[in-house]
C-alpha cells in the first residue's frame, strides 16, 4: 500500500534520512519506533509532502507521493495526525472536526464520519463548542486523531499519540488505534513509547539515526535483547 | 456628535484598509508595504471611469475590479516568488512594488494631484447639529461591508480555510487546503476592500494624487497594529479607534496641528503596554 524506497532528507547541510525503505501493507499496523532526533517525525512529514525529499521514493497505492503538492495527498486516502497535535487551538471541536473533512464534499458523508469520531471519541461530543486550545493535552490528541478520521482515510499516519500524556490516557489513546485498525484503516505509528507501539503494532521498523537499524515481526522485536535494553527499559 | 461621526467615518476607512494589512500578514506571514497604493490605484481607477462614462456607481465597480485583479497579480508576480525566502527579501519586494505603482500612477497622470467627484452629498440636520451625508454613507456601507466579512469567515469553507492557513500552515496543508488558493483570495479580497477604501476617501477628500495611498496606508497599518497585527475584529477596533482620534484631535484647536504625531504616540503607547496590540495573541514560536 506505502512503500518508501531508499528515501534521503536533508536539512541544510544535514542528512536526516539516509536511505531509509520500509513497507505498510493494507490492514497493518506499522510502528516506526526510535530515540529523539532519529528521524521519524522527518519520515512522516516528507510523506505527507511538508518536507521534501532529496532522493528515494515514495509509493502510495502505485503513485508516487513525492510529484504531488500536500494539498492533494489526503484527497488520496492519507491523514496524518501531526507531532504536538496541531489542532486549530483557536477554532471550535467542531470547526476543528469539519477541517479535517475539508475535502469531503457530500454532506451525508460529512454527517457520518462525524458520527463515527464522536462515538469513538464521546468527549469530543460533549466539548463541540468548545475552543479547541482550552482542551486538555489527551482531548486534544482525540481532537487531532478525530479530525483526521473526518476525512475517511485508508491509512492514517500518527506522529507520538502518547507525547506528554498520563499513563490513563495513553492506554486509552491507544485502545482507540486498536479500534481504527480493527474498522480497516491502516496504521503507521510513530511512537518513542516502544513498549506500547509494539503492543499493538503487527510489524515494526527501528530507526537509528536516519538508518533502519532493525525490522520485523512486533512481538519478536519485544523479546529482542537489544530492543529490550535501548528502547524498552529493561 | 458631529465628530464622533466624522471619526466613525474616518475610521471605517482605516479599518477596510486595516483589514487587508491585517489579512494578509496572518495569511501570507507578510507586510504587504504595497496595500496603500492599491488604495491610490483605485482612486485613479474611479477618476477614469468616471472621464469615460460619467458614473460614479461604474466607477465604483470599476475600481473594485481593478483592485482586485491588481492584488491578484502583485501576489502571483512578486511575492509567490518569494515564498519560503526571508521575510526581509519580501518586505523590500514589497516597498518595491509601492514605489512602482506610484511611479506608473505618475507617467500615466503626471505628479499633480487631480479633482475627483463622485457626488455633492451635502449634509442633514440633526437637531441643532449638522452631520455630513459623506460620512454617514461611509459609516453605514463600511458597517455592512466589515459584517460580510466576518459572516463570510465564519460561515463559508474558504473562510474557515483561511483561518487555519493563518493559524497552521502545515497542518491546513495536512487537512486538503491548498495554501497557494488561500493567499490569492485573501490579496483578492483585501485589495477589493481597499477599492472601497478609495471611494470612501474620495468622497470626502474629493481629489487624487500618486502618492494618495501612502498616508491612509500607513495610518492604516498602525490601526492593524494598534489592533494587534493578524486578528480582524483588532484591525476594525484599531481603524475606528484611529478614526475617532484623528477627527477629535482635528477638533480641538491647540491638538490640531499635532493630530499625526498624537497617533503614532498611541502606537508607540500601546504597543509599551501590549506588544502583540489590543486583540494580538503571543504566538508560541514551534521548533
Amino acid at each position: 500500500m506505502l512503500k518508501i524506497e531508499n528515501l534521503e532528507v536533508n536539512y541544510g547541510m544535514i542528512k536526516a534520512i539516509k536511505g531509509v525503505s520500509f513497507e505498510v501493507n493494507q490492514g497493518e499496523v506499522i510502528a516506526l519506533i526510535g530515540a529523539n532526533g532519529a528521524g521519524k517525525t522527518t519520515i512522516l512529514h516528507t510523506i505527507t509532502g511538508l518536507v521534501a525529499a532529496k532522493a528515494g521514493k515514495i509509493e502510495f497505492e502505485g503513485q508516487d507521493l513525492l510529484k504531488i503538492p500536500a494539498h492533494k495527498i489526503v484527497g488520496m486516502g492519507m491523514a496524518h495526525v501531526p507531532e504536538g497535535r496541531r489542532i486549530f487551538q483557536e477554532l471550535t471541536v467542531y470547526e476543528n472536526l469539519k477541517l479535517g473533512a475539508f475535502i469531503v464534499n457530500d454532506k451525508k458523508r460529512i454527517e457520518k464520519n462525524l458520527e463515527y469520531v464522536y462515538a469513538h471519541f464521546p468527549r469530543l461530543k460533549e466539548r463541540k463548542n468548545q475552543i479547541a486550545g482550552t482542551l486538555s493535552g489527551g482531548e486534544q490528541q482525540m481532537l487531532a486523531m478525530g479530525r483526521a478520521l473526518m476525512s475517511n482515510p485508508k491509512i492514517i499516519l500518527m506522529d507520538e499519540p502518547s507525547m506528554g500524556l498520563s499513563p490513563i490516557l495513553v492506554s486509552e489513546i491507544f485502545q482507540i488505534i486498536k479500534e481504527v485498525s480493527a474498522d480497516g484503516t491502516t496504521v503507521l505509528l510513530v511512537e518513542q513509547n516502544a513498549k506500547k507501539a509494539l503492543a499493538i503494532a503487527d510489524r515494526a521498523y527501528v530507526l537509528e539515526t536516519g538508518n533502519i537499524a532493525l525490522s520485523g515481526d512486533a512481538k519478536e522485536l519485544m523479546n529482542d535483547e537489544n530492543i529490550k535494553k535501548a528502547y524498552l527499559g529493561e | 456628535m458631529s465628530t464622533l461621526i466624522d471619526g466613525l467615518s474616518l475610521g471605517s476607512i482605516y479599518a477596510l484598509i486595516a483589514l487587508g494589512y491585517t489579512m494578509v500578514y496572518g495569511i501570507a506571514k507578510m507586510l504587504n508595504f504595497a496595500h496603500g497604493d492599491v488604495i491610490m490605484v483605485g482612486a485613479y481607477a474611479i477618476l477614469s471611469t468616471i472621464a469615460l462614462l460619467g458614473s460614479p456607481i461604474a466607477a465604483i465597480v470599476v475600481a473594485i475590479l481593478v483592485c482586485t485583479v491588481l492584488g491578484i497579480f502583485i501576489e502571483k508576480l512578486a511575492y509567490k516568488p518569494l515564498r519560503g525566502a526571508s521575510p526581509l527579501a519580501v518586505l523590500i519586494t514589497a516597498i518595491g512594488v509601492s514605489y512602482f505603482l506610484q511611479s506608473v500612477a505618475q507617467l500615466i497622470y503626471g505628479a499633480k494631484s487631480q479633482p475627483v467627484t463622485i457626488g455633492n452629498f451635502g449634509s442633514v440636520a440633526v437637531g441643532d447639529t449638522k452631520i455630513s451625508l459623506a460620512a454617514i454613507i461611509t459609516l453605514a456601507a463600511g458597517a455592512v461591508i466589515m459584517s460580510a466579512l466576518t459572516l463570510f469567515i465564519k460561515k463559508t469553507k474558504m473562510g474557515r480555510a483561511m483561518l487555519a492557513v493563518s493559524e497552521d500552515r502545515g497542518a491546513a496543508q495536512l487537512m486538503g487546503i491548498n495554501v497557494n488558493k488561500v493567499i490569492t483570495v485573501t490579496f483578492a479580497i483585501g485589495s477589493a476592500l481597499a477599492a472601497f477604501a478609495s471611494t470612501f476617501y474620495l468622497m470626502q477628500i474629493p481629489s487624487t494624487s500618486p502618492t494618495l495611498g501612502a498616508m491612509p496606508g500607513i495610518k492604516a497599518f498602525t490601526a492593524a497594529v494598534i489592533g494587534g497585527i493578524g486578528s480582524i475584529p483588532g484591525a476594525m477596533i484599531g481603524g475606528m479607534l484611529l478614526g475617532i482620534i484623528e477627527k477629535i484631535s482635528l477638533s480641538i484647536p491647540v491638538l490640531a496641528p499635532y493630530t499625526t504625531a498624537l497617533e503614532f504616540s498611541l502606537l508607540i503607547l500601546i504597543l509599551l503596554v501590549k506588544p502583540t496590540g489590543l486583540l494580538g495573541k503571543l504566538k508560541r514560536e514551534k521548533v
